[in-house]
């Protein structure tokens, strides 16, 4: 799928209504992310915005009462569909939570968890390929002395790179972000800022953030959510100087949220 | 009387009932002891080893019975373990809310039953049906009479049903920890587990089983030690032979049973033998609950630096 | 790079799955088949006779279990006599003044691991303390066994209990200028009521089920249990053990069952009003 630009889409949300039990949470949002670039989703607390992150992995499946409705399009397959099998998806679209989740084993365990699941792989196979996502996560050179240790002896922010590393190391194609950097302290999160940028390179990435400066600083495009509706969606510069709707000018310029 | 005067006795009168614990813990010590003092300085170590078990002759081993303790507890934790690890993994993790609150409750309320009810149930209904299906059935069928330690002498009594029941009785006991200890895990980090792409059991097994090993690992502890010196619950369906096990089939008998069911005729060296084995008791329960203990510590403390 | 094949980690999944059902079906069954044998075999039992008589040899007509229902509610109040006041007091040492203290250490590892020690072992230590040096059996021996098996029991959730009480409440008493002890009884202790009076019932229906230790210090009779403090005094637990083991009569092993269903239906019922109690507390609070 191509959009009227010539630019590939990943994702084509089409439709999309979400349900927590009678409550809905999302009303008819239509939304295509674009492939290789970072999509961030900015709104409002309780906009919407994680429900719609937590749709394109189905992770919400875990809380019956919770449901979808309508199409989310990934490579011209409509995820929702019951025949989709979950954990092949769930490998293809990665996600990295609010809180940095390192398992509870070592750092280099934490990374090659991902990878067994998937994969079968011989003991050097699995080294080279740990040490490769640890290298893209950028976290290779501070944690190769301690691949032995817990991974939840690591500082917030190195935590947090563990699970983007744990993450890329299944080989997914996109990457979802849900407030990555909203528990860990500055320097952390430009660290984890800065990956984001070199990580687009290889993966289609949506990030829900709180923070605007960090939308405007590291996104392509953003979307902006309000009561459950996708207000406006555009280029990032676009959004943030000149937003054709009213609401997303009052967001954008702090005076709610 | 001035307050401060009055609160130091306060402190003192609390303090004194609390030192109490750790009295009655040494006294429970050194009172068996002393009583078992006339068959240690008769038997000495023989007593451990020895599975000579004559009131004529007076002369007494503890042999059989230490056996016995071993193996009933050792499978009534090889049967309670796992069926408690599955059946509390579903309760927090799979079953929905209908199914797994009364569930949980029915079982908490099992746990309050009293085991000589267990013991009556076994002596009376569970014997026989060992005896008429499961035996044969084992026998027979499943071609266990060749196997070593099964053999084909049964009569319902014995290690394996003593086995079966103790992990009945334990099971409630084991299946709350567990329970426990499968909520503490938050629920983010199995999202994440589930997000990497695993099943509901790779979850577990990998995930929620690490997170909690220590409390599950205390829950084993826990069943342990409730096992080790269960009385009335083994008393009515081991059989209570002084005999060497050789078989799971066989009718034996562990060290509370041997109490139970001898303490009531015995005089003299009989009776500071029966001490005796009640110190080995006391011994191997206090081992099972210090170590229990410290491990709970030791790893709460390493918890605790994460 | 090889993938790993979906298929054999589903089923994985699933089989585990259909497994755990059949767990809890196995377990729920069985459940009910205690508790429907023992309903079924006790409700035979009684009767007009069965709870006003006393228990009778075989072949005397009318026996019941009175004498034990009774003699098991005062040797279980004995034991509450006997080791609540103490429980409570290290409970209150523990949580006001040794909180994190060495002595405070010791005391509770000792009480952790003597709530592990089997209760037959309290039974042989009272045996040893009251009955051989006395030359006799008596239910008040069965009482202090009891008290010994409930203390560290109520040493810890006393502990627990008023651990859970804000600080803010015990500088608010004492910055009124009340002495510590009477912050503790009037303030400190009121305040974690409901959990404490759950902890003592708790602790009680555990007791009273206990059968082992009584049998070396309360044993057991056919008298109403008057002469508690000199001789054998009848109980339930004691009496199920003697009828289900000791006598081949059908209608000895009925009085067993009937006893036995008594038992349990005393400890569910105070099983459940602690559970009562205590979830109404947490709905006013």
């Amino acid at each position: 799928m191509v959009n009227e630009n010539g630019d590939k889409i990943k994702i084509s949300v089409q439709n999309l209504n979400f349900f927590y039990g009678s409550h809905q949470a999302l009303f008819d949002n239509n939304l295509d992310i674009l492939e290789n670039r970072v999509t961030a989703v900015i709104g409002p607390s309780g906009c919407g915005k994680s429900t719609h992150l937590r749709a394109f992995n189905r992770i919400f499946e875990l809380y019956p009462e919770q449901r979808a409705e309508g199409s989310i399009i990934l490579d011209n397959e409509n995820i929702l569909n019951r025949g989709v099998d979950i954990l092949e998806l769930r490998r293809k679209v990665g996600m990295i939570f609010q809180k940095p989740t390192p398992f509870p084993m070592s750092v280099f365990d934490n990374v090659a968890y991902g990878l067994k699941l998937h994969f079968n792989l011989n003991k050097a196979q699995t080294a080279e390929r740990v040490e490769k996502a640890l290298c893209g996560a950028s976290l290779w050179d501070e944690v190769k002395d301690k691949l032995k240790k817990s991974g939840m002896a690591l500082s917030g922010g190195q935590q947090q790179r563990l699970c983007i590393a744990r993450a890329i190391a299944a080989e997914p194609e996109v990457l979802l972000m849900d407030e990555p950097t909203s528990a860990i302290d500055p320097v952390g999160t430009l660290k984890v800022e800065n990956l984001i940028e070199e990580l687009k390179a290889k993966f289609t990435i949506v990030i829900v953030t709180h923070n605007m400066q960090q939308a405007a600083r590291i996104s392509d495009h953003t979307a902006f959510f309000y009561e459950g509706r996708i207000i406006e969606y555009d280029r990032t510069e676009k959004i943030f100087t000149s937003p054709a709707n009213q609401k997303t000018e009052e967001y954008v310029t702090g005076r709610f949220g | 009387m001035q307050p401060e005067c009055s609160d130091r006795f306060f402190k003192i009168i609390t303090g004194a009932a609390a030192l109490l614990a750790g009295l009655l813990m040494f006294g429970f010590f050194i009172q068996l002891f002393w009583y078992a003092l006339p068959a240690i300085r008769t038997f000495g170590w023989r007593f451990l080893v020895s599975s000579e078990w004559d009131p004529v002759k007076q002369t007494y081993g503890a042999l059989p019975s230490i056996l016995g303790t071993l193996i009933t507890t050792g499978l009534a934790i090889l049967i309670a373990v796992p069926i408690c690890f599955i059946v509390s993994m579903f309760l927090v993790e799979t079953a929905p809310k209908w199914l797994s609150v009364p569930v949980s409750h029915a079982l908490d309320l099992l746990a309050a039953i009293p085991s000589i009810i267990y013991g009556m149930w076994g002596l009376f209904v569970f014997v026989p049906f060992m005896q008429n299906t499961v035996q044969p059935f084992m026998a027979d069928k499943l071609h266990l009479k060749s196997v070593p330690f099964f053999g084909n002498d049964y009569n319902g009594f014995g290690f394996l049903t003593s086995g079966i029941i103790l992990a009945l009785m334990i099971m409630p006991f084991i299946c709350a920890v567990m329970r426990d200890v499968f909520k503490m895990v938050p629920p983010v980090l199995k999202e994440s587990a589930f997000g990497a792409g695993a099943t509901s059991w790779e979850v577990t097994f990998d995930i929620t089983m690490k997170y909690g090993a220590r409390g599950l690992l205390g829950a084993v502890f826990l069943g342990l030690g409730r096992a080790v010196g269960e009385t009335m619950a083994v008393l009515f369906v081991i059989g209570n032979i002084q005999t060497v096990p050789k078989s799971l089939f066989q009718a034996g008998t562990t060290i509370a049973a041997t109490l139970a069911n001898n303490f009531a005729e015995a005089e003299g060296i009989f009776r500071s033998a029966l001490f005796e084995l009640g110190l080995i008791l006391l011994a191997m329960s206090f081992l099972i609950q210090v170590l229990a203990q410290l491990w709970l510590k030791r790893v709460s403390r390493q918890m605790g630096e994460k | 790079m090889k993938r790993r094949g979906l298929f054999f980690r589903k089923s994985t999944d699933a089989i585990i799955k259909l497994l755990s059902l059949v767990f809890v079906a196995l377990a729920l069954v069985v459940m009910f088949w205690i508790l429907f044998t023992v309903c079924a075999r006790g409700i035979e039992a009684f009767g007009w006779a069965f709870f006003v008589e006393p228990t009778k040899p075989y072949g005397i007509p009318d026996g019941g279990i009175a004498n034990a229902l009774l003699g098991t509610v005062f040797i279980t109040l004995g034991a509450v006599v006997i080791g609540v006041p103490p429980g409570i007091l290290g409970g209150i040492y523990l949580s006001e003044f040794a909180r994190d203290n060495v002595f405070g250490n010791v005391i509770r590892f000792s009480a952790n691991v003597m709530m592990g020690i089997p209760s037959i072992i309290c039974g042989l230590f009272v045996y040893a303390m009251l009955v051989f040096t006395t030359g006799h059996f008596s239910g008040f021996a069965g009482s202090v066994a009891l008290s010994v098996i409930m203390f560290p029991v109520i040493l810890r959730t006393t502990e627990d209990m008023l651990r859970m009480v804000p600080d803010s409440l015990r500088e608010s008493a004492l910055a009124i200028g009340m002495p510590r002890w009477r912050a503790t009884f009037s303030v400190i202790c009121r305040a974690a009521r409901s959990g404490l009076v759950t902890g003592v019932l708790l602790a009680i229906a555990r007791v009273s089920g206990e059968t082992a230790p009584l049998l070396f210090t309360a044993l057991w009779s056919d008298d109403w249990p008057f002469k508690f403090f000199s001789q054998p005094t009848a109980n339930l637990t004691v009496t199920i053990n003697e009828y289900a083991t000791n006598s081949p009569f059908q209608i000895m092993h009925t009085r067993a069952w009937g006893a036995a269903l008594v038992i349990t239906v005393i400890i569910l019922l105070l099983n459940i009003s602690c559970r009562i109690i205590f979830k109404n507390k947490e709905h006013t609070s």
